[in-house]
């Protein structure tokens, strides 16, 4: 079965650039444009694995793992960051928000299927 | 989609966060404060940092980054955005848009601009305040203290300052030994966080035994008693032996996501001592948990040949105990699910009042060409339509009032449909303003002034071709504004004013049109200097007796701006005639008004659409045309009285007391011979570039109605005199009537009997 990936990212370049990459590894994609929405869809999209932003309008990336970790039922899901920090002050904060890793933009498409296949069984 | 449209997206994207990234600025400079606006300023820079790196546009990424960087402080507090910062950031701000175009279109960019910038951006995140000239060089050593937490920077001499991320695998490869059979110790002691953040023992050792021969150990000492275990708590160990000829960090690296939450100690093995300090039972790892798959293929993983068979099946077990966990958690997830299943049908309720309230801001992006398509197709149906109503009206004898109950009907339909197509090519002015701001700070910047835009209504909507081609108009009345209406600093202190300008630009609706007024506080119009220029080169009599409004309105007449030294003083001038033109191209007026000392105004009346046009349609030698509405001043009935001639066959129609020429339109489209007598047609006095008032002559007034255009260059060829066409009600083409051309043509009558247009219109006559 075609794993999911819900990415949220409030770039429309960005977007787009994840469902390609992703559509052509094989994933199914689902999409939303920032926190809200991400938790919004989060239900019924049932991600095996969350690609998130972490700079988005309305709530952040770091909110919005918060978010997904609150909830009972995805709370253990992976999700990893795409984030062009370097440093490490960013990682460790989303990783105190509950991120499992995170993949530093710009991703090329083999380093973030890697990433996702690290963390999906 | 390939990665030249997701390219073009992200231009398209660049744009609008360029605008985002603008108007933040320039709240801020209002003294908005709020931390959204911040932000919002914050990641315009970042999207845009972003998706260039996606397409390793390298001068757009560290030029945004420096950018970035110097926001995050903003954005953090440490840096306070007054002026003095804003104004570099909106310098920045141009910077950025010139090299977003520059990406796109392959342009070049001011480079030293560029890096004088970038200069000035560091020297703000590094606490230092702008120098009063806003030119000092910062001082190289400052460079190392930017964005302080982080290693030492790779690369001090990359003077953009941006840093790529200190992680090398390189330098291992090289020192570690190469040869095959490196045995590493691995001991890996995942903690509870581990799991809770979504990270799982299992594939980090899946990704482990990728990179070498490896034999595990699982300890399980500290697994309790069922009933006392904690289903989410992390009792299991590890210890791998691994066989790989990659260096400590490519292991290291597997671990990379969870190294905060385990325990993880790496080491060379020390040949001698292997075995002896293993006091766990060796596991066979067994990957087949991971994918339920029949575990006998990963029977050669089996690492210790001598372990004894029970050993093994315990193993065996303990793994299972740890899938059995992760079933229940499972089981747990989807009793908890059920549960929610009950208050589901009120959460979608909930959903689709959001989903609502979401549509609400909803935008699709589509072709311009499907648009304009449907524009045409709407105008068709609005054409037929007419001449369907109007046919039905000829033959209806008995008067079936039911017939025209649905005609109206669907008239009513058809302006409706049309209405909201025009809505579809609707856009607020808010891009054409912004651009304007850019312009007011580059010139003032240039002549040394200091002006503040104000922006009013930038998000009323007007037809997209004509915001279009408003943008060149404006630009140069912005540049006149801020050159010539504006004074120097002193000279507006010495008059008791904020030395600091203000030019004032909105839009707003107003019956059907868009209006769009541009106000300075400058000096105002120097009405005696104007007066003289317009005297001097022989645009008015020496004598003439003109109101100040006439006076004001000299400037935009042709051959006023040619003058030499008029933007020394403090009119204004500059091309002012092409301003009024393009204006007029697009079917708007514009006028202004002046108060000594307080500054002028300009206003510009400007149609929605130029899809559409109120045209008053008339008949000329047994043609219909349509003249435009909005050159129309007035129209009158003529008196012989008031009828004289001039010159060869020139006439001069007296109106209150002042000439003005008379043009008969059907002699100077050719539509016949002999100039027709004015007393039997009407006069239409219009106005026409350059100010001047003619009168036109038609035969007669057929009515008032909005015409769709059509273009005539596009179906036939250009044909002077004459603008576009329109199908009337009946069907009949008509002709769209280029009050401007025609205007300019009887100016050159008298020089040039045979006109230039000549056998081209009688083309368009008789076709």
């Amino acid at each position: 079965m075609k794993k999911k990936v819900l990415t949220v990212d409030d770039s429309r370049t960005i977007r787009n650039m994840l469902l390609v990459t992703l559509n052509n590894a094989g994933f199914e994609t689902i999409q939303a444009e920032d926190g809200v929405e991400g938790l919004e869809v989060l239900e019924d999209a049932n991600p095996d694995v969350i690609v998130t932003d972490i700079n988005m309008p309305r709530l952040d990336g770091f909110g919005f793992i918060e978010g997904v970790r609150r909830n009972e039922k995805y709370r253990a899901v992976p999700i990893l960051v795409l984030t062009t920090e370097s440093d490490q002050e960013k990682k460790n904060r989303a990783r105190q928000a509950g991120a499992t890793g995170w993949i530093v933009k710009p991703f090329d498409p083999a380093k973030l299927i890697d990433a996702i296949e690290r963390v999906t069984a | 989609m390939d990665m030249n449209e997701i390219k073009e997206i992200f231009f398209q994207e660049c744009e609008e966060q360029l605008a985002e990234l603008e108007s933040g600025l320039l709240k801020l400079n209002d003294g908005d404060r709020d931390p959204e606006t911040v932000n919002a300023v914050f990641r315009a820079v970042h999207s845009i940092k972003g998706g260039a790196g996606a397409f390793g546009l390298d001068d757009l990424v560290s030029f945004a980054h420096v950018f970035e960087t110097t926001l995050d402080c903003v954005r953090s507090g440490k840096l306070e955005p007054g002026q003095d910062v804003l104004k570099v950031m909106l310098k920045s701000a141009d910077v950025l848009a010139d090299l977003v175009s520059a990406s796109r279109d392959g342009g070049s960019v001011d480079e030293s601009r560029t890096r004088g910038l970038v200069k000035e951006l560091e020297a703000l995140a590094n606490g230092e305040l702008p120098s009063a000239s806003g030119h000092e060089a910062p001082k190289p050593a400052a460079k190392a203290a930017s964005a302080a937490p982080q290693e030492e920077t790779p690369k001090p001499t990359d003077e953009s300052g941006f840093q790529p991320i200190p992680f090398s695998f390189d330098g291992f490869d090289d020192e570690e030994p190469v040869f095959e059979g490196s045995i590493y110790e691995v001991t890996f002691k995942p903690r509870r966080e581990l799991y809770s953040k979504g990270n799982e023992a299992a594939l980090l050792l899946r990704d482990l035994s990728r990179i070498g021969e490896m034999s595990i150990a699982c300890d399980m000492d500290e697994l309790p008693a069922l009933d006392k275990m904690d289903p989410e708590a992390s009792y299991f160990s590890w210890k791998i032996s691994l066989k790989t000829n990659k260096g400590e960090d490519d292991i290291r690296t597997v671990f990379e996501f969870a190294e905060w939450d385990c325990d993880l100690e790496v080491k060379l093995a020390e040949e001698a001592s292997t075995d002896e300090e293993l006091p766990m039972i060796p596991v066979p790892f067994d990957l087949s948990i991971l994918d339920d798959a029949s575990a006998a293929e990963e029977e050669d993983k089996a690492v210790e040949p001598s372990a004894v068979e029970e050993t093994a099946a315990a193993a065996v077990s303990a793994a299972k105990v740890a899938t059995g966990i992760v079933k229940a958690a499972d089981a747990a997830a989807r009793v908890a699910e059920k549960k929610d299943a009950a208050s589901s049908a009120a959460a979608a309720a909930q959903n689709n009042a959001a989903a609502a309230a979401a549509a609400a801001g909803q935008t699709i992006r589509v072709d311009l060409d499907r648009v304009d398509r449907l524009i045409n197709l709407v105008g068709e149906l609005v054409i037929n339509q007419a001449m369907l109503s109007q046919s039905v009206i000829e033959n209806d004898t008995n008067g079936t009032s039911s017939i025209n109950m649905g005609l109206e009907e669907l008239q009513q339909l058809t302006r409706e449909i049309q209405d909201s197509v025009m809505a579809i090519r609707a856009q607020p002015v808010k891009p054409v303003f912004q651009r304007m701001s850019r312009i007011v700070r580059e010139v003032a910047d240039m002549v040394g002034k200091q002006i503040r835009l104000v922006t009013e209504g930038e998000n009323t909507e007007v037809d997209k071709t004509v915001i279009d081609k408003l943008a060149e108009p404006l630009t140069h009345m912005i540049r006149n504004a801020v050159d010539h209406g504006i004074e120097t600093p002193e000279k507006r202190e010495a008059a008791g004013k904020n030395p600091e300008g203000t030019v004032k630009l909105s839009a707003k609706h107003r019956s059907g049109r868009i209006l769009i007024e541009l106000q300075d506080d400058g000096a105002g119009i120097n009405r005696e200097r104007v007066r003289q220029k317009a005297i001097d080169n022989d645009l008015i009599a020496a004598d003439a007796n003109l109101s100040d409004d006439e006076i004001d309105n000299l400037i935009f007449m042709p051959g006023f701006s040619t003058a030499d030294k008029i933007s020394d003083i403090s009119g204004r001038g500059v091309g002012m005639d092409v301003v009024k033109r393009s204006i007029q191209a697009l079917g708007g007026r514009i006028s202004i008004s002046s108060r000594p000392g307080h500054g002028s105004t300009f206003t510009m009346s400007l149609p929605l659409t130029l899809a559409v046009l109120d045209g008053m349609v008339v008949t000329v030698a047994g043609q219909t045309l349509v003249v435009p509405l909005t050159a129309i001043v007035e129209t009158l009935q003529p008196e012989a009285s008031a009828i004289h001639s001039f010159g060869a066959n020139q006439r001069l129609i007296s109106i209150r007391n002042s000439f003005c020429p008379l043009v008969d339109v059907g002699r100077i489209l050719n539509f016949r011979a002999i100039q027709a007598n004015p007393v039997d047609g009407v006069a239409l006095l219009v106005e026409s570039e350059g100010g001047g008032q003619r009168a036109l002559m038609v035969d007669a007034i057929q009515g008032q109605r909005q015409v769709v255009i059509k273009s005539l260059e596009a179906n036939y060829t250009h044909v002077p005199g004459i603008a576009a066409a329109t199908i009337l009600g009946d069907g009949r083409v008509a002709l769209i009537l280029d009050v401007d051309a025609v205007v300019a043509a009887s100016r050159g009558q008298s020089l040039k009997p045979e006109m230039a247009l000549k056998p081209e219109m009688s083309l368009a006559a008789t076709g």
